[in-house]
């Protein structure tokens, strides 16, 4: 029998199928993200602007929404809300502004992660405009005040008339393409520099 | 004395013995090579399957005394003996041991020895691989024990190495957890590619696949899932070490990633991993059952379909150990629902076993003790599970006493308590004595109270709050953990009278056994002498 040769091709199927399951632990990646954008429950929300269709207001409706922010661990800017929560139709367009300071003695650069709960909500959340969209390089002693445009898409279930979007903000200054903190469009120069 | 080939083929092993011995049949120990090189080189799957059961012991017993020191901080609220940095790396370590240096390395060894000897094949189908596969693991223990002594100490995130823990908190002997962690997993797939091929092309003319004894079966399930998760463990590995070293954000929030992703990867391999632990136990189960009941196996193919469907249904249910990260309320149905199936074939084991029992001419010999303790609290660690599968309850179980009851039902009472029964009901065909019986029912009574003393109570510290992994805790849970510890103290020590009764049964000391031990025990490893002889089925024989 040929008992050396047949274990040897079955030796090379079952190893390719180890091949294919190291490679489909690293597939998972991008499958997560493509699953959790198709379903919308990650609470992630669009990384681009989106473009607002006025004349769609339901003013039958009325959802609140909230606004938390955090920054993450060795992040030591102020960051802050300035309206903590409203109620908006949907398809109404509504702008919030979200505080920053850098207090200390060296330029940072930020980037500023949304995440929407419940999870569902995330998608029927517009941004026109949103700081999360870029990163945000601060001066030394630096504030500035960084608006967000959105509306709450018509569709929305009728189940969810309350939803929270945290924003986390992560120190990205070692990792970030270098930005000139003159360049930050939101900058209220309050600091020492002219 | 005989050198190991160089060959990799059991034609080899076997022509070489034929060329050196033509008598084999009455002179085995005569070329059994001796001394320590016999055991570094050797090819045979007996002398593997040995190693891998002695080593197996020696991490449950350094698995077992971190969990000493965890129940003698846990004795008293507050922080007496370690701190809680140490604490942490205990719970870490000893769950990393306990999973893949103890449970996993003897189920490995139990299918190293048996195997061969149940399908009538004369060694496994790659002995120079196996060979490998076990050397290259206590490297891998090693490494994840020394660490323990680096600055900053070991890995301190918990088995399950959630990230952000792992990577943005943990310390530089992440690397060394990483590197441990590739090593156990390239082990153990080697070790499922042998199990896979032997079972394939080694049966004996006859050994069809229905006629084969259910602990190969369950083995070949469990070999088939190990091949298709490990490989998925040693990618979330990776990408942990490439997150904590090289820059890469796949679990990083502010790069992108998500940390909840890690969890999603992780439990793919971790549920199955949970099957792996259990199934080879369902198999030894089912061999000592009929044994003792003296009946033939009740519902054998639906054991097997059971079996299948476990292993199946264990890719799509790894969420349920993540309901509290905020999933949609329709996924968590879909993952509760899908969870509670997997009640249905397990319970048509449990059911086949009573069926078995059912009218039968039973004997509790100790391997029957163990099965029947294994048959009841491991259906008590089903129905906690069963419990935690309930999305709505789960937010209140997890992360609480109330899991790790659950989990060590499954695991010690489930896993470790099958290997302890497969030890009992095949060490006498290894050795050819009959062990020490008296030992034997001290160390089963004792453990059988102990583990019940331990872990029992767990389950009313936790539905009472009780969180995990935490090294102090509120007044109210002392009394219970004070309970908790002295059984786990005296479970510790009741398995020293196990390894005193392995060390004197290993010293050929008792009665001299039959060929097949047990009267009523059958299959194809209990028509050989007693002791199994080095080299068995050369000539394979015929399965009618």
């Amino acid at each position: 029998m040929s008992g050396r040769a047949s274990n040897q091709n079955m030796v090379i199927r079952l190893v390719v199928i180890v091949v294919g399951m190291f490679g489909f632990g690293f597939a998972l990646v991008p499958l997560y993200d493509v699953f959790c954008d198709v379903a919308g429950i990650n609470g992630k929300t669009a990384t681009t602007a989106a473009v607002y269709q006025p004349n769609q207001i339901d003013k039958s409706r009325l959802i609140t929404v909230e606004f938390l922010t955090r920054t993450n661990t060795g992040m030591p800017w102020e960051f802050q809300a300035r309206t903590k929560r409203l109620k908006v139709h949907p398809g109404e367009l509504t702008t919030v502004e979200f505080y920053v300071r850098n207090p200390m003695r060296t330029n940072y650069i930020a980037q500023a992660i949304p995440s929407v709960s419940p999870g569902e909500a995330a998608i029927f959340l517009n941004k026109t405009e949103c700081f999360c969209f870029n990163q945000q390089p601060l001066a030394a002693g630096d504030e500035a005040v960084m608006p967000m445009s959105f509306y709450v898409d018509p569709q929305i279930p009728a189940d969810i008339s309350y939803f929270t979007v945290q924003y986390t903000l992560y120190d990205v200054t070692a990792r970030a393409d270098t930005l000139d903190t003159k360049d930050n469009p939101y900058l209220k120069r309050t600091s020492a520099t002219p | 004395m005989t050198k190991p080939t160089n060959t990799t083929s059991h034609e080899a092993t076997i022509a070489d013995e034929l060329a050196l011995n033509p008598d084999h049949h009455e002179h085995h120990e005569h070329h059994i090579p001796k001394g320590m090189m016999r055991w570094v080189l050797t090819t045979n799957h007996k002398d593997i399957g040995t190693l891998y059961l002695w080593f197996a012991f020696i991490m449950f017993l350094v698995g077992g005394a971190m969990a000493m020191v965890i129940r003698a901080e846990l004795f008293q609220p507050g922080l007496q003996i370690v701190q809680p940095n140490f604490f942490n790396q205990m719970t870490t370590v000893h769950g990393l041991i306990m999973v893949f240096g103890a449970v996993m390395p003897a189920f490995t060894g139990l299918a190293n020895w048996l195997i061969p000897m149940m399908i009538g094949a004369p060694d496994m189908a790659l002995p120079r691989m196996n060979n490998w596969s076990f050397w290259i693991l206590p490297f891998a223990f090693a490494i994840l024990l020394g660490s323990l002594f680096m600055e900053g100490g070991g890995p301190a995130f918990g088995w399950t190495f959630y990230a952000p823990l792992s990577t943005t908190y943990s310390n530089d002997s992440t690397g060394l957890f990483v590197f441990s962690v590739h090593i156990m997993g390239i082990s153990s797939i080697m070790g499922a590619i042998n199990v896979i091929v032997t079972i394939f092309n080694m049966r004996a003319p006859g050994m069809t696949w229905m006629k084969m004894p259910l602990f190969v079966w369950t083995w070949l399930i469990t070999a088939f899932l190990l091949i298709a998760v490990m490989p998925v463990l040693a990618g979330a590995v990776t990408m942990v070490l490439t997150d904590k070293f090289f820059g890469t954000s796949f679990f990083d929030a502010a790069g992108g990633g998500d940390p909840v992703m890690f969890q999603h990867i992780f439990w793919f391999f971790g549920h199955p991993e949970v099957y792996i632990m259990i199934l080879p136990a369902f198999g030894i189960i089912s061999q000592i059952v009929p044994t003792f009941a003296r009946k033939p196996l009740f519902g054998y193919a639906s054991m097997v379909y059971a079996t299948a469907s476990i292993a199946l249904l264990s890719f799509v249910v790894w969420a349920h150990h993540m309901f509290t990260t905020g999933m949609p309320v329709y996924m968590e149905m879909f993952f509760m629902f899908a969870t509670m199936l997997i009640s249905v074939p397990t319970g048509v084991k449990v059911f086949n076993w009573v069926a078995t029992m059912w009218r039968g001419s039973m004997t509790f010999e100790v391997p029957m003790m163990f099965a029947l303790a294994f048959i009841v609290l491991f259906t008590i660690g089903g129905l906690s599970g069963l419990m935690l599968a309930i999305t709505p309850v789960d937010f209140q179980y997890h992360d609480t006493y109330f899991v790790v009851a659950h989990f060590h039902y499954v695991l010690v009472t489930g896993a470790i308590f099958s290997i302890m029964a497969a030890v009992y009901y095949w060490l006498p065909k290894w050795t050819g004595r009959m062990f020490n019986i008296t030992l034997a029912k001290w160390h089963f009574w004792c453990s059988l109270v102990s583990v019940n003393v331990l872990f029992f109570p767990m389950h009313f510290v936790g539905l009472a709050g009780m969180p995990r992994r935490i090294p102090d805790y509120s007044l109210q849970f002392a009394d219970f953990n004070q309970w908790i510890s002295i059984g786990g103290f005296a479970f510790g020590l009741s398995q020293l009278i196990f390894l005193a009764l392995v060390i004197q049964a290993c010293r050929k000391q008792g009665e001299p056994v039959s060929d097949r031990v047990w009267d009523g025990a059958h299959g194809l490893e209990w028509e050989i002498p007693s002791p199994a002889p080095y080299h068995t089925f050369e000539t394979p024989p015929v399965v009618k």
